[in-house]
């Protein structure tokens, strides 16, 4: 299989961007990202400098991979990320067009590399339920309804990637956030702590994300499928000051 | 090199009694005090995070560091199955005593009594606190948390989070930790890759990082330094671990003196998707739980290897674990399943793609299991496990059976550490992964995430607290010469690799080949001559590397293929130990199969009389002359038997 790619190349966060253009042909079980080691190696060969871009796990639950291929974060399929993709699922396509997550709150740090930094910062802010180690009491002291435990899990397994906030118009982490504030405070041991919805949502707004606006895109691009109904649910904690 | 007088620190007396009695013995730091020390913490995978968080939460000064863009991307993120936990919530026997026998067995009676006693004893706490975080444990309909079976054990005491348990554990120690950093007591650089540890006075009061955003070097000092910086699977370069799961930093460690410990005891996990293609960067795991349902086979008869297993009859079909090991049958640990499958494929009777001439896979089959319980209960415990699967292979395992082969997936050695998990360099602890500790020559399932945050949670606190109790804060504001050093050597080591003298090879191409030299000669099995030759192969590799490795870029800036080059040449140092201790233990034992050791049935033989001994390397200073300290392993309580599985 034989594809021009265009590759988003930047020096540093300041420098000016543009494409890259290169040719690769790589078999369909290649999965996409090595299909971008392969072009490294031949780059590195020929004395250039590698493309930088973010992966780890190659098993879509670090949350590290963050490319936008042909304008879609993750690429074309639902619930894949970067690393999960194949060269099989763009056997009907000859040109791919590889950029980074863009967003303000997501400043470039190299080529295809943001900085998510700023989701940390908005865990930091509340994203957490305040146990000390060793307080804790005997885990099966509290019954929790299989129902509000497998929804707490669902919103848990958010891998905090930032394709939600990079598919979005407005760039607005909102999402993200929601996933955590639902996944904690719908427990027991998190209801204590009636802030924290509107904790995280100060602090992402502080750190340069927009606002929901219910596009709904972020749910279509999610690996994890991380359903907007979070969202509703934390605007009614919100609404219930809980 | 100095010579090196080796105390585990272990307990006498009763084994329940140990770790109680043992906390009482070790000192204090009182609360107010407690801010004038400095602990560094590197890596923040589950046992980094979970001892930042706690000992943050007691009032020390503690400083992070992970290579990731978060620490939330730690490799812990990716285990599947479990957290084991004594807790006997099913009723079906399960006690701390029977924890710590199965988990002594499991890693075939080669790991200290005390220490698997206290993981065990631990266990229960973990559990409880992971629920108080919010950990959202699967349960029963019961509103109860719910449990299943693993391999090495003939009960369920397995709490897991579907096929996530590791990435729910890491979140609850990852924002734990972030209370603390909005807390002030942790602060915490990301993308910050540790190059050196800077000793002062023969003791580790610091470390040397590296900006992976600006290339900048920098020196940290501490009162004391934790690492907690995972395993070492990738030197086979195919493994289950993240790419970017490296030795750096216990390998400079290492060569700062501390002893490190049974460095071949890999542990090869049976059930891997194989490996399809030559471009192929890394395995996937198929997590054991799976072997609750699943039934593992393979053709009788070599000629069937070719069909479709639809078409092959079930006279026909060999359930070999079942066939061979009739008490556990699919649940054997992994070192026995994964040896069984191995021995299956070399007699020919493998099925899947062909790598190197030779079919490497077999089945692993749900038709059986989807018959009798329905194919939505089967989705409900492994939905995302078939989603992963399929995604790979482009095949249903709800239609056709799963082909598995096992990979590189665990390391069981590391830096040896004391009972207190400090090294043999004063002030310089290691725990989870990093360290040797607590699962001998073979770690059970859902083992790992209970010993990773055994170590985090509650045995650093108590033990960090021991070492800074009798220690004078450092003066943080004095120069230290030993810093500015160890930061010029640093220097020169990236200068060295920026600057080789007849670059040609890129630094992967160097990894994949340390890595098929590894798998044949240190993998599952292993064989005097093989090993002796893998060692010049090593040898040569390593002045090779130095001499053509090729890393383009520079190295103030963000350099990936540098970062690489860098954690390969650990790689190159630390294979080269490996094959000397398999080479050096003339046994089988757990995962360490000996081809002149094994029964003519296939089964590990232990050498106890010579061999029941932790294998403790020192640095010469001459990375092919390494001193061997031995530790004696002492058995009281358990009597090592020959592992029986049948």
């Amino acid at each position: 299989m034989i594809f021009t790619l265009h590759i988003w190349r930047q020096k540093n966060a300041i420098a000016q961007g543009y494409f890259e253009q290169h040719q690769m042909d790589v078999s369909e079980s290649t999965s996409f990202l090595e299909m971008m080691d392969a072009l490294n190696e031949q780059l590195i060969g020929n004395g250039h400098d590698a493309i930088a871009f973010d992966f780890d796990c190659r098993e879509g639950i670090c949350g590290s991979c963050s490319l936008v291929i042909n304008g879609a974060p993750h690429g074309k399929h639902r619930a894949t990320t970067t690393c999960q993709a194949y060269m099989r699922d763009y056997a009907d396509e000859a040109e791919l067009w590889i950029e980074p997550w863009r967003a303000t709150a997501f400043p470039i740090v190299k080529d295809l590399i943001v900085d998510r930094a700023a989701f940390d910062k908005i865990i930091q802010a509340g994203g957490y339920i305040a146990t000390r180690t060793g307080s804790a009491s005997e885990a099966n002291t509290i019954a929790i309804a299989k129902e509000t435990a497998d929804d707490a899990f669902d919103a848990a397994t958010c891998i905090g990637c930032g394709a939600c906030v990079a598919v979005c118009p407005n760039a607005s982490a909102t999402l993200f956030v929601a996933a955590k504030v639902s996944h904690l405070s719908s427990l027991p041991q998190g209801e204590l702590d009636s802030q924290r919805a509107k904790k995280m949502l100060t602090e992402m707004d502080s750190q340069g994300f927009g606002t929901c606006s219910n596009y709904r895109e972020c749910e279509r691009a999610c690996p994890k499928e991380i359903s907007v109904s979070n969202i509703t649910k934390m605007n009614k904690l919100l609404y219930q000051n809980k | 090199m100095t010579d090196y007088v080796m105390d585990s620190q272990t307990p006498k007396g009763s084994l329940e009694n140990r770790w109680t009695q043992h906390k009482f013995n070790l000192k204090i730091v009182s609360p107010a005090n407690r801010k004038k020390y400095t602990v560094i913490v590197v890596g923040t995978g589950l046992a980094g995070a979970s001892a930042a968080a706690s000992l943050g939460e007691m009032g020390y000064n503690v400083k992070t560091f992970c290579f990731q863009d978060s620490p939330r991307r730690a490799h812990s993120i990716a285990a599947q199955g479990g957290i084991n936990g004594a807790k006997n919530y099913q009723n079906d026997g399960d006690s701390v005593w029977r924890l710590f026998y199965d988990t002594i067995k499991g890693g075939d009676f080669r790991a200290r009594e005390s220490n698997v006693f206290r993981l065990a004893e631990i266990s229960n706490s973990i559990i409880d606190q992971a629920v108080a975080q919010g950990v959202p444990f699967a349960r029963e309909y019961s509103g109860y948390l719910a449990n299943r079976s693993f391999g090495g054990a003939q009960l369920s005491r397995t709490f897991y989070a579907r096929g996530q348990t590791g990435q729910q554990l890491l979140l609850g120690a990852y924002q734990a930790m972030s209370k603390e950093i909005e807390a002030g007591s942790v602060t915490h650089r990301s993308r910050c890759e540790m190059q050196d540890v800077i000793m002062v006075d023969g003791e580790a009061k610091g470390i040397v990082t590296r900006d992976l955003v600006t290339g900048e070097l920098e020196s940290h000092m501490a009162d004391c330094v934790v690492l907690c910086t995972g395993g070492y699977g990738n030197v086979f370069y195919l493994s289950t671990n993240a790419k970017g799961c490296n030795a750096s930093a216990a390998w400079r460690a290492h060569k700062k003196g501390a002893l490190f410990a049974n460095p071949s005891f890999t542990q090869i996990h049976p059930t891997c998707i194989p490996q399809h293609g030559t471009l192929q960067s890394k395995l996937t795991l198929m997590s054991e739980s799976l072997r609750n349902d699943g039934r593992v086979w393979a053709p009788k008869n070599c000629e069937d290897c070719d069909k479709k297993p639809e078409d092959i009859a079930e006279q026909d079909r060999d359930y070999f674990l079942e066939r061979m090991y009739p008490a556990f049958g699919n649940l054997v640990p992994r070192d026995i399943a994964s040896r069984a499958v191995k021995l299956i494929c070399d007699d020919g009777r493998g099925v899947g793609h062909e790598i190197a001439g030779k079919k490497l896979g077999v089945y692993l089959d749900f038709a059986k299991a989807i018959s009798e319980y329905g194919e939505e209960a089967i989705q409900e415990k492994y939905g995302n496990l078939f989603e992963m699967y399929q995604r790979i292979t482009d095949e249903n395992p709800s239609q056709t059976p799963m082909r598995i082969y096992p990979a590189v997936h665990y390391t069981m050695g590391g830096l040896w550490v004391d009972y207190n998990l400090m090294t043999s360099t004063e002030g310089l602890f290691a725990a989870g992964e990093a360290n040797f500790s607590d699962h001998g020559a073979n770690r059970l399932g859902a083992s790992a995430l209970m010993q990773g945050l055994a170590d985090g949670y509650f045995v650093l606190p108590t033990t960090v607290s021991n070492y800074l109790a009798q220690q004078k804060p450092l003066d943080l504001d004095k120069d230290h010469p030993e810093a500015a050093e160890a930061v010029a050597s640093s220097q020169a080591r990236i200068d060295q690799l920026l600057n080789a003298p007849d670059p040609q090879k890129t630094p992967d191409e160097f990894h994949r080949q340390l890595g098929s030299i590894m798998w044949d000669a240190c993998g599952m099995a292993r064989e005097k001559n093989q090993l002796e030759s893998a060692i010049t192969q090593i040898k040569a590799l390593r002045k090779q590397f130095w001499q053509q490795v090729q890393v383009t870029g520079v190295d103030k800036d963000l350099n990936q293929t540098l970062e690489r080059a860098g954690r390969i040449a650990d790689f190159i140092e630390l294979a080269e130990l490996m094959c000397i201790d398999a080479l050096t233990r003339e046994e089988s034992c757990g995962c360490h199969a000996r081809a002149e050791h094994i029964s003519e049935d296939g089964e590990a033989q232990r050498h106890d009389e010579d061999f029941s001994y932790v294998a403790a390397w020192q640095y010469s200073g001459k990375i092919s002359m390494p001193v061997l300290y031995k530790e004696e392993l002492n058995f009281k309580f358990v009597r090592p038997n020959t592992r029986n599985y049948r």
